[in-house]
């Protein structure tokens, strides 16, 4: 495939050598928060990329998926609690668990199409967040909070902050770079083609079920990661991660940042991560002018304007910033077959 | 009746009150053009849905090739070789052309848990995709998205992604269905040229292609065969002629 | 047995409650094939416009009627302005689109009431307790819950079953086109049916403020069960959310009372005391779990598409 220098190509590399580079940022002003706040943006981003695999790119519209983050998290620091460390084993067990979670749901749920789905993922989620709540000895409705970060032998140190950002990028690579592959195998175009077409699917003799089922899968495995990865990253879990309007989160990024395209999931998750950060100041910022008084107050209530955006982003910008970018980039591209001709 | 492909017997299937099948028997031997024709609702897209596995039947049996496939499931019976073409255009509309049919090849070259290579990129499925595409008459248009093209070349489509699983038998409906004269003329001749190589159950409205194509002709009147055989002998069927006059008021087909 | 008799009444007023809920976000499921996540955010105005305005009128009942008008208005404001731009596009749109209304109702809530959330005392005359069987004392007000909420189910059921609304409401829910075709202002009946079920999510959300405290986020939590009893329900279907209804509210409201018990014979005092919390809340959802194994359209399918 040619790399063309169009608007869209070039704000993905500038997304990615950002990224890569926020530490050197860090380092050069200071300015430790935006560590933090990237880490998370780079956690959650991976939990969209996961989630796009099956919303994106196979259309199983799945209203559950911060369970898996949850789940991830929550074993994560279960076995911290009782005193199991080592990330080598937390870890996989993390892994397992969201997998083993996401086969039940996923082998119960796609039996059902449309709304149905829709809510009994959302059912199973809730299942979750009540079996976190219910477990006493785990904190219940309080959380638990880690006794210290995932050790690995040593080999590297997760309390050191930069290198556990660096550990949740090559991460995020890992699972960008995962997907890619799996959509463009022939694995990933019957996904596509359930999701542009699922009874056209069967009729050509794919059995979609159990193609479904694997995606499902991959996609909870996946979030479990990001979980564990969060667990870590805020030293805390509490079934509030797993609430449905997580995975509503989650969905927006989804859909903000460009469904079923390879960086849109991290678009999103920066879209919304910033949005909620700076929202606030820059709704201050623009009540000042006219009432210097109640700024600081104004931009309080940011979700007042977010709320409607999102309802405008669904209305009027479905392909979400990627596809506002590739609109870019195609104007780019006519105007210079313009200019040849 | 020796060497039949397709063996029906006693197939019915109602809707509440509504009887759309109705102790339907028939047979296709190998080989033949089979075509089903009827007035309108007379139940022959049902019967295709039944063929092809996506409505289950109340009662009867479905043989092909020897084999009872009444209760498999559609995939199943599209990979034993019995591929159906849809009567309202249902294709990926959001991939490419190529991508449409290598999606039907696919599905006839074993499972897909294949997570790494770029099937894009992979010859197994490109050759004979293109291939296909070819003999439907619409190399030219392989990396459009299915969503441009026009009424026709969405039935050439059609036509080739059945075609793409080498089945041992087409349920074709409609195929013909809204095409110009034109396009009906290429339909015509495409399929002219297919039947020597499959057996196809055809569904078709257009009496012109069905008498120039057919091998043998079942009419189907709500739900029941009312008469099957050579052109000849349903062109000069009363039976025929009397259900055909009570629907031509409605500006139903002309025999 | 005194208490077994309460809990079961506490379990059928819960169920009806629920209802009120389920019944508007079943119609507009089944009429518009709208998923309406913001319904839980109508239940949460009902709440706070009856506080504010039995507070005002210094009359609960004046300040209930008030409160259901004005999430009436509310509702067939907020399907005029944005719900209408919905329709006909898929259920993703439509859980997105209303997530954003969830966010900005909450965000308006707080920036109209404060964070601080309200309460609304019960009215001194309903503040007691009543015999309603020999020996058996109960909540006067909950009791009046299940009086007013079963004559609401009541014309609910002569609305969309003895009326020419009713009839076109039935025939939007199986064939939309018959009714445009009909001749009938499909607009206004879609504004209509959601301010409908925007006023019964309200006068749910107005019965539940005296018995627990009025707070942003109230309605995040029960949209969940409204939405399992449709689904348990069958999506559309009026009386499918009835009976459903029921089902959940006598399920959890029993559950959270004797399951702890009986677990904790089942299991032993340790592991039944510890299991309790959390299957007792999950019960709901492995009913439902359960219902879309062996019925994936539900219990009563008005489409069965």
């Amino acid at each position: 495939m040619k790399f063309a220098l169009t608007p869209r190509n070039l704000v993905t590399a500038a997304l990615l050598i950002g990224l890569a580079l926020l530490p050197l940022y860090v380092a050069l002003t200071g300015d430790r928060f935006m560590l933090t706040l990237f880490t998370r943006i780079v956690i959650l981003a991976m939990a969209a990329v996961s989630l796009n695999l099956i919303l994106g790119y196979s259309g199983m519209m799945s209203f559950g998926h911060a369970a898996y983050l949850g789940l991830g998290g929550y074993t994560t620091a279960i076995l911290s609690f009782e005193g199991v460390h080592s990330g080598f084993i937390q870890w996989p067990a993390a892994i397992a668990v969201s997998a083993l979670f996401a086969l039940a749901v996923g082998a119960l749920s796609l039996r059902t199409r449309g709304v149905y789905f829709i809510m009994i993922t959302l059912a199973f989620a809730q299942m979750a967040y009540y079996l976190a709540s219910g477990m006493a000895r785990y904190g219940g409705d309080d959380g638990l909070s880690l006794e210290s970060r995932s050790t690995f032998a040593g080999l590297i140190d997760l309390s050191d902050k930069t290198t556990f950002y660096y550990l949740c990028l090559l991460l995020l690579f890992a699972s960008i770079m995962l997907v890619w592959r799996l959509t463009n195998s022939r694995f990933g175009m019957v996904l596509q083609g359930v999701r542009s077409n699922e009874t056209r699917m069967s009729a050509i003799g794919y059995p979609t079920f159990r193609y479904k089922l694997t995606g499902f899968v991959i996609a909870g495995t996946l979030c479990g990661l990001s979980g564990a990865l969060i667990a870590n990253h805020t030293d805390f879990v509490s079934p509030s991660m797993m609430f449905w309007t997580r995975s509503g989160d989650l969905i927006v990024m989804v859909v903000l940042g460009g469904m079923g395209t390879l960086f849109g999931p991290v678009f999103g998750a920066l879209a919304l991560l910033f949005l909620e950060q700076f929202l606030p100041a820059l709704i201050s910022t623009a009540v000042e002018p006219f009432n210097p008084a109640g700024a600081a107050k104004a931009g309080e209530y940011w979700q007042l304007v977010l709320g409607p955006l999102l309802l405008f982003v669904v209305l009027f910008a479905r392909g979400g910033i990627d596809g506002m970018l590739r609109a870019l980039s195609r104007r780019g591209a006519d105007a210079e077959r313009a200019r040849h001709d | 009746m020796t060497d039949a492909l397709l063996k029906v017997d006693g197939l019915s299937k109602r809707f509440g009150g509504i009887v759309a099948t109705d102790d339907l028997s028939l047979t296709v031997a190998r080989g033949e053009l089979h075509a089903i024709i009827g007035p309108n609702g007379a139940g022959k897209t049902t019967l295709i849905t039944q063929l092809s596995g996506q409505l289950r039947c109340d009662s009867g049996r479905i043989q092909f090739a020897g084999e009872d496939i009444t209760a498999l499931p559609p995939h199943t019976r599209s990979l034993k070789g019995l591929a159906r073409s849809f009567q309202i255009t249902s294709l990926f509309l959001d991939l490419s052309v190529l991508d449409n049919v290598a999606l039907a090849v696919q599905a006839h070259a074993g499972h897909s848990f294949h997570f790494w290579h770029d099937a894009r990129k992979d010859d197994a499925l490109r050759q004979p995709a293109r291939a296909a595409l070819e003999r439907a008459g619409l190399s030219g248009r392989a990396d459009s998205p299915a969503a441009a093209l026009s009424h026709g070349e969405h039935r050439q489509l059609e036509l080739a992604m059945a075609l793409a699983g080498h089945p041992r038998m087409l349920l074709l409906d409609e195929p013909m269905a809204g095409l110009g004269p034109e396009e009906s003329a290429r339909m015509v001749a495409m399929l002219r040229a297919l039947k020597d190589e499959v057996t196809i159950l055809l569904v078709e409205h257009d009496m012109e292609a069905v008498f120039a194509l057919a091998d043998r002709i079942t009419v189907l009147v709500y739900g029941r065969v009312i008469a099957s055989g050579v052109p000849d002998d349903i062109r000069a069927n009363a039976q025929v002629r009397e259900a055909y006059l009570g629907d031509a008021d409605k500006g139903g087909v002309h025999v | 047995m005194t208490l077994f008799i309460e809990q079961c009444l506490n379990g059928l007023q819960f169920g009806l409650l629920l209802f009120l809920l389920a019944a508007g976000l079943t119609l507009v499921f089944g009429i518009m094939d709208l998923v309406n996540l913001a319904h839980g955010s109508l239940y949460m105005l009902g709440a706070y416009f009856a506080a504010t305005f039995a507070a005002w009128t210094g009359s609960f009942v004046i300040g209930a009627v008030l409160a259901i008008i004005a999430t009436l208005l509310v509702g067939m404001a907020l399907e005029v302005i944005a719900m209408r731009r919905l329709y006909g596009r898929d259920h993703l749109d439509h859980v997105l689109g209303t997530f954003g209304l969830i966010l900005f109702f909450d965000e308006a809530v707080r920036l109209i009431w404060g964070p601080g959330g309200l309460s609304l005392p019960v009215p001194a005359w309903l503040n007691r307790s009543i015999e309603i069987l020999p020996g058996v004392q109960y909540s006067a007000y909950r009791f009046a819950i299940i009086i007013v909420t079963l004559a609401v189910a009541a014309f609910l059921y002569i609305l969309v079953m003895r009326t020419r609304v009713g009839m076109l409401i039935r025939a939007g829910a199986s064939n939309r086109e018959m009714v445009g075709a009909l001749g009938v202002n499909i607009n206004l009946l879609y504004t209509l049916v959601f301010g409908l079920g925007a006023a019964l999510a309200g006068l749910a959300g107005m019965i539940q403020a005296p018995i627990l405290t009025v707070q942003i986020g109230m309605g995040e939590n029960i949209l969940i069960l409204a939405f399992v009893i449709t689904v348990i329900g069958g999506i559309g279907s009026i009386r499918g959310a009835f009976v459903a209804a029921l089902l959940v509210g006598f399920i959890d409201t029993l559950g959270r009372a004797f399951f702890p018990q009986i677990l904790v014979e089942l299991l032993g005092r340790q592991a039944g005391s510890t299991a309790a919390p959390a299957l007792s809340s999950m019960l709901i959802y492995i009913l439902m779990a359960v219902i879309l194994i062996v019925k994936p359209q539900g219990l009563f399918s008005a489409n069965s598409r």
